[in-house]
């Protein structure tokens, strides 16, 4: 049971939850960008939301199954090329041994999620299966996913039904970006006039960014008694500000330490939404404080989970039960797309 | 130790971790009772006594604390790293003991000749300056198992490079400022090297990916260069190569 890699997506790699616990060896968890976003595409394929996915930027690419196995993608709006028949984000497909699948460009957003039934089961390096590109570490061979890539699928039920949401709600990406951010630890660095700007003027989302960092353009935001500090402890969501006052947002596979003055602090829920943000794009910081941005984190796993649990089988037509498909008939009989997709 | 030098700083890092911090300078003092601190930690969450603690990394100065809100509050957090602050004990913790052999020489001793001629010294002099120092193990951070070593003996202290190296092996054995280092994967860097250890500090095909932790000893030993590629031999080969003297 594997998934064949046609033509990757640029920085496709293997991810997972993330490789929790190391920090004090120098080890960031990785994991991908958007958590939320692949959570729901393991969910939707029938996975646990830790298993093990492929995480893409721009755009996904071409995969063959080879064996039957159900598929969701996730991350923004985009288009699937499915076998006679197009496919959206958001819902689980099938696809039959040897059939492929092209996944298109993310639509408002930066990165998508592919999730395959069984998840993605290479062996785990120090108990994860995420890739850390700078590091080498996890993935396959700790490097970003090429053409001709077989990657080994867990075990799964091929009669398990194709989920999709109960209800589609609307992904809550548009309007103004707001950014909520929990100042500190070292925002006592810069002036009160410097802290103002930085809650009041926009900032740009610059291509300068990939899975360690953002970096971003906007008001110059200078440090009061220079941007070295001792190092001490990083995480991510991490603002720091370096000497040339241009903030950088650190990502799911920064450093563990780093010594530049840290801002402020992206709060979790935002985190992903900010990753999302499509090159370009601007925002404003809003500062919370701990406080708040506890209830909100809590409050935000709490809609998560519940979403996850709202997932339902699709209506996969008439003649389209996995019984069917289980017993090879469809396939000699009809075109497998016009038994398995007519709803 | 004396506790009342480091008033501790709550310094919120987000919702999900919180800085304790002690110090804002490089100082021994403020690092011993940061990694005495994150061992008491330890010690209360196996002991149930603090729940909801994810990781924690202990800085030179800091000790960085994840947690998840939905177990437990940043606020109930800090009071209870106060009260474990508070409740140190006015001992000095000894490390343990990691002899690393060193080969002072070879491509990886980029700066060895430079900077003993800045220095005033022959680069044997150099080496025997560095390797009768021991290190303290002030931090592990900035990519997997690299150390940052203290103890440095101040002759010896120089700047980082202007412009830092692309690629700078695995096992280079470096000083940037006041401190030391061994790099534990190979990388850009701006730091001045003065040979290699063949010990891979991180090798995650070992049983035990990571060698030293933030408060344990370091001493370098030469080796030549035969030994070294012997070593380094038995490195690629999956051997640790070492094991730490346990404190006395």
């Amino acid at each position: 049971m594997s998934l064949t890699v046609l033509s990757p997506g640029p920085l496709a790699t293997v991810q997972d939850a993330g490789r929790g616990g190391l920090r004090h060896q120098g080890v960031s968890a990785a994991g991908p960008m958007d958590a939320p976003a692949m959570m729901l595409a393991n969910a939707l394929a029938g996975n646990d939301p830790a298993a093990a996915a492929i995480e893409f930027a721009g755009f996904g690419g071409s995969f063959r199954a080879e064996t039957d196995c159900r598929i969701a993608v996730t991350g923004g709006r985009i288009d699937l090329a499915l076998p006679g028949q197009k496919g959206v984000a958001g819902q689980a497909y099938r696809l039959r041994a040897g059939e492929e699948v092209r996944i298109g460009a993310v639509g408002g957003a930066t990165w998508g999620y592919l999730a395959v039934s069984g998840g993605i089961a290479i062996a785990p390096a120090l108990g994860s299966r995420a890739t850390h590109l700078r590091s080498g570490l996890g993935g396959l061979d700790g490097r970003a996913l090429q053409a001709g890539d077989v990657l080994p699928l867990g075990a799964f039920d091929p009669f398990d039904p194709c989920l999709a949401p109960a209800v589609s709600a609307p992904e809550d990406r548009d309007g103004p970006a707001e950014i909520r951010v929990v100042p500190g630890p070292q925002d006592d660095r810069f002036s009160a006039a410097t802290l103002a700007r930085f809650a009041a003027e926009e900032f740009t989302v610059t291509p300068q960014r990939d899975r360690m960092a953002m970096v971003l353009d906007g008001p110059v935001l200078a440090a009061e008694g220079g941007h070295d500090i001792v190092s001490d402890g990083t995480v991510p969501g991490s603002i720091q500000v370096p000497g040339s006052g241009r903030p950088l947002v650190l990502m799911a596979e920064a450093q563990t330490t780093g010594g530049y003055p840290k801002i402020a602090t992206v709060i979790g829920a935002d985190l992903p939404r900010l990753a999302q943000l499509p090159t370009g794009s601007r925002f404003r910081f809003v500062p919370v404080d701990r406080d708040a941005a506890e209830e909100i984190w809590i409050d935000s796993r709490r809609r998560l989970r519940a979403r996850l649990e709202a997932l339902r089988p699709k209506p996969e037509g008439a003649l389209s039960s996995a019984y069917l498909l289980s017993c090879d008939l469809v396939g000699g009989i009809w075109p497998p797309e016009e038994v398995v997709w007519q709803s | 130790m004396q506790g009342e030098d480091y008033t501790p700083r709550l310094l919120p890092s987000g919702e999900q971790a919180l800085t304790f911090q002690i110090s804002e300078a490089v100082d021994e003092g403020a690092n011993r009772r940061i990694i005495a601190l994150a061992a008491a930690l330890d010690r209360a969450i196996a002991a149930g006594e603090i729940a909801g603690v994810t990781e924690r990394v202990p800085t030179y100065r800091s000790l960085l604390v994840r947690y998840d809100p939905e177990r437990i509050r940043g606020a109930a957090l800090g009071e209870a790293l106060l009260a474990l602050h508070a409740g140190l004990e006015a001992r000095a913790e000894t490390g343990r003991l990691w002899r690393v052999p060193v080969h002072y020489g070879g491509p990886a001793a980029l700066d060895l000749e430079s900077l003993a001629a800045e220095k005033g010294m022959t680069p044997d002099e150099l080496v025997a300056l560095h390797s009768g120092a021991e290190y303290r193990v002030y931090m592990i951070g900035f990519a997997p198992g690299f150390a940052y070593l203290g103890g440095l003996p101040g002759i010896l202290h120089a700047p980082r490079l202007p412009q830092p190296r692309q690629l700078v092996p695995a096992g280079a054995i470096g000083i940037g400022g006041k401190q030391g280092n061994i790099n534990s994967v190979a990388g850009p860097s701006g730091w001045r090297f003065l040979g290699a250890t063949p010990v891979r500090l991180f090798d995650p095909r070992r049983a035990d990916p990571f060698l030293l932790e933030a408060g344990d000893r370091v001493r370098f030993e030469p080796v030549d260069a035969a030994a070294f590629a012997r070593l380094s031999a038995e490195a690629e080969a999956g051997s640790a190569l070492i094991a730490p003297e346990e404190a006395a």
